[in-house]
């Protein structure tokens, strides 16, 4: 079948350029809340999974699923410490960290609202079993005092977390020694001091979790069944980035589903405008209709070139949309994780899976939107088409 | 017509066309029989409501009649499906329009390639068959204009090199200088005369001007669906 050529499509989309773009601005905002949306889905996962290693264990209280409500008793700690298949550093020791973890309040900058900040007690081990962890000003807090370090997005997003600056909590003074570039993890929101001094000042004598990193990426399974038969405990370990990927999950899904669910409501307007958009160049074009059937143009041809000028205004959306969402990448946000309860700063991020959903639902706007219209025109009589002009 | 040795180029017998209205069919045409030769000029004359648009219509295949039969060049059109009808139009029919309907997007040149992109010549072997046959209409220079830059004469010239591009065997004109002056009627008039004296083209115009009927070389007059006198030219 001979068709309409693309130059025919795109210049009558040019000629009503006005209506063309007011159109595809239209699809382009929906494209671009589908898409950041996604991003967003998208920065929590990724900030989250970052913050893992692939041969770190956590080990929590069996079904604790979060490191807030987990527990893991000193002795048990020990007991985690004497299991074979662990990892040395370049000390020769033990690479484990008993790590308390705590909410505390801060005020946000900005507005001054109180929110959850993650408090972690680790140690020197700690640190190197998450080499993402980098200082980025000031120093590491020394073990055995009341020093603290603070991750990059706690620095910018709370009030009194600068370096040198002191924060109460606990019933003590804790002096801020140094800021932490944590690699765009989890760990930026954190604020970091030592383990010991964390668990006398918030007057626990259990640690949260305990971390460990493996001396054969392979040996999680042995580690884990080791821990589980243990009738002395009642852990569980799980690889460091499937606990951080559950973290993310309950509030990237969350995000996903509500932002999809708004994206297709508000397409249904989108659609509408396609449409209305459509008709009118229907309508204002029968003559023209009824002289390419008379010239020999079959339904078909007619119904694609219509088809084809929405599609194209709705790629024209779709383009417009996701330059918009990418513009967000540049956007740092933080929301509360209803996970673990605490603050979570993330990036927007846009991955090419998410460009071609959303170029795919941009199309498929632009295909609803155009399908009735262009069927109506390719319905048409000749006669008819030819008696209106 | 009868001892003619050569068939007519249009034969149309016992064709009748009605419309329906709610429940009634209202009659346009009443078992029409009608030839016409290879070569002629036939202006199809009448009140309005006659039926002359409808029997352009069905002469050209964009309408379907309720009975008879339209032979054309030994093809009654009356039979072929709806897509064979496309093609057999694209092949064989060039048409003429009151208000010239080119497509305002293509300049005069693309307006006059278009049907040929039904054919399968390449874009190059298109574009070359377009330049030729608007030298013929004495256009050359305005190839690259758009339609909205071209007066109704213009226009009128270019829709008419987009009727001959495909070299049909015939031409429909459905009151072909209706929308221009008497100066630039009587041009666009004097070349459709040309393409029958010089290129042997058959053409059937519609027209409601007695002056534009006496380019023809026939003139057919209708009158509520029949055929009432015939004058040949």
């Amino acid at each position: 079948m001979k068709g309409l050529p693309l130059a025919y499509i795109v210049r009558n989309l040019w000629v009503r350029r006005v209506t063309t773009v007011l159109t595809a601005l239209g699809m382009a905002l929906v494209v671009y809340v589908f898409a950041t949306v996604l991003m967003m889905s998208e920065g929590i996962r990724a900030t989250l999974v970052a913050t893992g290693q692939a041969d770190n264990v956590i080990v929590l209280r069996k079904g604790a699923g979060a490191e807030i409500n987990s527990a893991v008793a000193r002795d048990q700690a020990g007991i985690i410490e004497t299991l074979p298949g662990i990892a040395s550093d370049t000390l020769g020791r033990t690479m484990v960290s008993r790590e308390p973890v705590v909410l505390i309040n801060l005020p946000k900058r900005g507005n001054g609202k109180p929110s959850n900040v993650t408090v972690r007690g680790t140690s020197e081990i700690g640190g190197e079993l998450r080499p993402q962890v980098r200082i980025s000003e000031g120093r590491m807090f020394r073990p055995g005092t009341s020093e603290i370090v603070a991750g990059s997005a706690v620095a910018a997003g709370f009030q009194g977390v600068g370096l040198g600056q002191t924060l109460r909590f606990a019933g003590r003074d804790w002096l801020v020694v140094g800021i932490v570039d944590a690699g765009r993890s989890g760990f930026d929101s954190e604020l970091w001091g030592d383990g010991e001094q964390m668990l006398q000042a918030f007057r626990r004598n259990a640690f949260s979790t305990v971390v460990l990193r493996l001396a054969d990426v392979d040996g999680f399974e042995r580690i884990r069944k080791a821990l589980e038969d243990d009738p002395r405990l009642s852990l569980e370990a799980k690889p460091e980035r499937v606990f951080y990927a559950e973290q993310s999950e309950a509030l990237a899904t969350f995000i996903r589903l509500l932002g999809t669910a708004l994206a297709v409501i508000f397409s249904i307007g989108a659609v509408v405008g396609a449409m209305i958009t459509m008709f009118a160049a229907v309508a204002a074009r029968t003559a023209e209709i009824g002289t390419l059937r008379a010239l020999g143009f079959r339904r078909r041809a007619v119904l694609l070139a219509f088809l084809g000028e929405s599609l194209l205004l709705a790629a024209l959306g779709g383009v417009l949309g996701l330059a918009g969402a990418s513009a967000m990448q540049a956007v740092d946000i933080s929301t509360t994780n209803f996970q673990t309860f605490a603050e979570l700063a993330f990036r927007f991020v846009l991955t090419p899976s998410i460009a071609l959903q959303s170029m795919a639902f941009a199309l498929a706007m632009g295909i609803v939107g155009g399908f009735v219209p262009a069927w109506r025109a390719a319905r048409l009589e000749i006669a008819e088409c030819l008696r209106a002009a | 017509m009868s001892t003619d040795p050569v068939p007519p180029l249009i034969r149309i017998r016992g064709l009748s066309k009605g419309y329906r209205r709610g429940g009634q069919v209202i009659p346009v045409l009443l078992d029409l029989d009608m030839d016409v030769a290879t070569g002629e000029f036939v202006a199809l004359m009448g009140p309005s409501g006659s039926g002359k648009s409808t029997l352009l219509n069905l002469i050209a295949g964009i309408d379907k009649p309720s009975a008879g039969t339209i032979e054309i060049g030994g093809v009654d059109i009356a039979e072929l499906s709806e897509g064979e009808l496309a093609d057999w139009r694209a092949a064989n029919v060039g048409f003429v329009f009151q208000f010239y309907n080119l497509l305002p997007v293509l300049s005069a040149q693309d307006n006059v390639a278009l049907p040929l992109l039904l054919t399968s010549l390449s874009s190059r072997e298109r574009a070359e068959r377009a330049r030729v046959v608007l030298r013929l209409v004495g256009l050359s220079d305005r190839a690259d204009h758009m339609p909205n830059e071209l007066s109704g004469g213009q226009q009128q010239r270019v829709a008419i090199a987009r009727a001959l591009v495909s070299d049909p065997l015939l031409i429909v004109a459905d009151e072909p200088t209706g929308d221009l002056d008497r100066v630039t009627g009587e041009e666009i008039l004097g070349l459709l005369e040309r393409l029958v004296v010089e290129m042997g083209k058959t053409i059937v115009m519609v027209t409601h001007d007695p002056k534009a009927a006496a380019h023809a070389r026939r003139l057919v007059h209708l009158e509520k669906g029949v055929l009432v006198d015939e004058v040949g030219a």
